[in-house]
């Protein structure tokens, strides 16, 4: 019985543990949903979550531009002429490398492997000046050139990894088998390895839709016109515009951005977690 | 998809001897690999290893993108260390790092080890611990996190009814760091789910065992489960490593960089130097030392961890 007990408690103990974690987490970004509706005034004033008076006038003023020059939704639209093709030229790209290296031997394979890997852990903030001078110099400057194109190479170690693990347990009779069937190596890899690899090449997209909504540095280094602003930075703006002054409106902004992105994780979070585990554990 | 074995076994041996029959073959497929690796080895030479060596190289000038190169020498790294704001911003990034990574992973742990409990509601409490880590590095969330720590933020005003009058966090020279590693914490998802997983394949056997033998739970923890996740925690250790030493976008927004320079990392300053003064030669020397610091932390890592780091033998890695 004592035993019974003990174990009864551990049990309330863990879930005690658990949602008070799990309010910590999701407090913040709870009221954050309901300040945007909350009277400028109200804000900090009270600590009560819902507002006392609904107040819309935050959304109101999401249209207005900021120094003339950008409003919120350009810089959204600007953000996914960057992120959509950005997407689209990783997953391509990393399968195909993905495929190289998981599927062939060839010379110097083993060496290039490794090198490969350490880049995993080369930091981006080295490469960041030979870049710039190097994008200067292509005359890519003030495009998004130099935030798309790289993602047709792969550049991307991380996905690469993470496709080569899923790769790895897809068996290599199959290749073999449409090998005989008169497939040749680009055929084995649209019609065999691609559907085989499908949930771990969509997890890829998702990861790379989130990050690269979520890019921050990248345009604030290479994009210096103010209308072509992406969407981080056009929260950065109306946060050093209006602090103090409209944190209701500063938030709602906020929100907006990164509401597609929390809508992608809803609609997807269990491909999110098998990815993450994957690239991780059988690493 | 498995095919029936003596269908298999021809196809393998059709194979086989096709293979054998004709060399040419073997010599397409050497490179039919090379050419898909082809996109991969391309970017890499021209976004990777030459900006790496060139950076090497700029780290040894006064280049200027606006003047070019007038001199060359090691002035650069002898400035770094000779000057007292970026010895202070080396200083800075050190205990950023040593404060959010290992609170980052005893706390994921902590969390999986509970989660991996068969509780009812799991999937609401991973998702819920999850969504932070998706917003990570996104402008959005540090704007919230200014919106909490600033002076009159909603931190304060919660302390405010329990009569605590809590400190100016952002405006401190001691909180403003620890506000910014908070935000790193916060987003322990990824790592926790990672562990989750790990969790999930030490075999339920060796606890029955152990609990025959009387072991408790905290035995346990610490002899079973912990050795038999130590590949995980390396990955996590060396990732989240590498991420903390690189972190921008909280200070840069948060803070920019103050109190006194308080939550100034080496990636401000190399982005300062780079992208507001133009001068590659400086930008790329405080960033090799950074670089440096990586390394030597990651090869210690790695060089340690046959020490530590337990791989069963079936992984065969």
């Amino acid at each position: 019985m004592a035993r019974e007990t003990k174990k009864r408690l551990n049990q309330i103990v863990r879930y005690f543990i658990l949602l008070a974690v799990g309010f910590v987490m999701v407090y913040p970004l709870l009221w954050m949903v309901f300040a945007t509706f909350k009277a400028n005034s109200e804000i900090f004033s009270t600590i009560s979550l819902l507002p006392e008076k609904w107040d819309f006038s935050a959304y109101a003023q999401l249209g207005e531009t900021i120094a003339g020059q950008i409003s919120l939704g350009k810089a959204m639209v600007n953000t996914y002429t960057i992120v959509l093709p950005k997407v689209v030229f990783t997953v391509v790209s990393s399968t195909i490398t993905a495929y190289a290296f998981g599927r062939f031997e060839f010379a110097g394979k083993k060496a290039m492997f490794a090198v490969m890997m350490s880049t995993l852990f080369l930091p981006q903030v080295v490469l960041n000046a030979p870049q710039y001078v190097m994008f200067n110099q292509w005359g890519w400057m003030d495009s998004y050139l130099p935030l798309i194109v790289p993602s047709l190479f792969a550049v991307d170690t991380y996905f690469v990894f993470m496709l080569i693990q899923f790769l790895r347990g897809i068996p290599k009779e199959l290749d073999e088998a449409a090998e005989i069937d008169g497939c040749n190596a680009v055929l084995r890899l649209w019609h065999v390895i691609v559907p085989m690899l499908k949930p771990a090449i969509v997890s890829c997209a998702l990861f790379q839709f989130m990050w690269s909504s979520n890019d921050f540095m990248g345009p604030l280094i290479y994009v210096n016109k103010v209308s072509r602003y992406p969407a981080s930075i056009f929260v950065k703006m109306s946060m050093d515009a209006d602090a103090g002054v409209a944190w209701n409106k500063i938030l709602a902004v906020s929100l907006v951005v990164i509401l597609p992105s929390l809508i992608v994780f809803f609609l997807s979070q269990d491909t999110f977690v098998e990815g993450i585990s994957a690239g991780g554990v059988k690493g | 998809m498995p095919l029936p074995d003596s269908a298999l076994i021809l196809r393998k041996n059709c194979f086989l001897s096709e293979r054998m029959g004709k060399t040419m073959k073997g010599f397409v497929r050497k490179n039919t690999g090379l050419l898909f690796a082809l996109p991969w080895l391309l970017g890499f030479v021209l976004f990777k290893a030459y900006p790496f060596l060139t950076s090497f190289y700029y780290s040894f000038t006064d280049y200027n993108l606006m003047r070019g190169i007038t001199e060359t020498g090691i002035m650069n790294y002898t400035e770094i260390f000779g000057d007292r704001d970026m010895m202070k911003a080396f200083g800075v990034t050190f205990k950023y790092a040593f404060m959010t990574v290992p609170l980052k992973l005893v706390f994921a742990l902590f969390i999986a080890y509970i989660l991996n409990y068969n509780l009812r509601g799991i999937r609401w409490f991973r998702t819920a611990y999850y969504i932070p880590s998706i917003l990570g590095g996104s402008v959005a969330v540090s704007v919230l996190w200014k919106a909490i720590f600033q002076r009159n933020g909603i931190l304060n005003n919660f302390l405010l009814v329990f009569g605590i009058e809590g400190p100016s966090w952002l405006g401190s020279e001691n909180w403003a760091l620890f506000v910014i590693c908070l935000l790193r914490v916060w987003q322990f998802g990824s790592a926790m789910v990672i562990f989750l997983a790990a969790l999930k394949g030490v075999p339920t056997d060796l606890y029955e065992a152990a609990s025959i033998d009387g072991a408790s739970k905290r035995t346990m923890f610490f002899r079973i489960t912990v050795p038999l996740i130590t590949p995980v925690i390396f990955y996590n250790l060396v990732t989240q490593l590498c991420t903390a030493f690189q972190e921008f976008n909280g200070p840069f927004v948060i803070t920019q960089g103050g109190p006194n320079g308080a939550t100034t990392l080496i990636s401000l300053l190399v982005y300062n130097q780079a992208f507001k003064k133009f001068n590659m030669g400086m930008a790329s020397a405080q960033a090799w030392l950074l670089f440096l610091v990586v390394g030597i932390l990651s090869g210690i890592a790695f060089v340690s961890q046959k020490k530590w780091v337990y791989y069963s033998d079936e992984e065969g890695r």
